[in-house]
């Protein structure tokens, strides 16, 4: 039993490496993806969306896959400490950016799908 | 692999400068400056591990907390162009509350 213990322990310590830079990848293809989204994206409101793809999906994939690839303990709880610090601030201040953007009067841009961007003329 | 994740935030991050740049209202460039902040806070903690140091990650979890407070700070002033305003409402007693 403990000779099947070590072997997985032994596998494990083979397998997160690669899981872990996976994760990391991943997590970096979804910051281009919302990157893109932030600049292409019509209007505020839209681009919201799309920078919360890196603060919620990115930033978790990328943080596990540090925390895979962790060499120690220590690294492990600074790597929650900065999970559990990034997912109570992202949304709050989410919420007080699109509070601070609706009391300040800023409609989203509604209509049909392709007509001209009014800040392409600007 | 790392390597690789860290040059893929790192073009997200010029990407979300540009946008910062040229964003056509204040909400649009300080969303950028909040997502640059948050990927700023990642390519730290990657970079300890690219260069074999995680104690990185301590600077990672200071700037997670600043850039937050950097964020309310900011549109708090946007608000009210002061830093000096209370963010909670003050009763009036004279007037016997709103």
């Amino acid at each position: 039993m403990g000779e099947f213990l070590a072997n997985i322990g032994n596998f494990w310590e083979f397998l997160r490496h690669p899981l872990g830079g996976l994760a990391c990848l991943a997590g970096g293809f979804l910051c281009i993806v919302s990157a893109i989204g932030v600049l292409r994206f019509p209007d505020f409101y839209t681009r919201l969306h799309a920078a919360s793809v890196t603060d919620t999906s990115g930033a978790a994939l990328l943080l596990i896959g540090m925390a895979l690839m962790a060499p120690n303990w220590l690294v492990l709880v600074k790597l929650l400490c900065i999970f559990i610090f990034l997912f109570l601030t992202s949304p709050t201040a989410s919420h007080a950016l699109v509070n601070a953007a609706h009391v300040a009067g800023l409609q989203p841009r509604i209509g049909p799908v392709g007509a001209a961007n009014p800040e392409d003329e600007a | 692999m790392t390597a690789a994740a860290l040059i893929a935030i790192l073009i997200g991050m010029v990407l979300l400068l540009v946008r910062a740049l040229m964003g056509p209202t204040l909400y649009d460039r300080i969303l950028a400056v909040n997502a640059f902040g948050t990927k700023t806070v990642l390519v730290i903690g990657l970079l300890g591990y690219v260069m074999g140091r995680p104690d990185f990650l301590d600077i990672a979890m200071i700037y997670t907390l600043i850039n937050f407070v950097t964020t309310i700070a900011i549109l708090k002033f946007f608000r009210y162009r002061s830093f000096q305003v209370p963010l909670a409402r003050r009763v009036d007693p004279a007037k016997g509350g709103e």
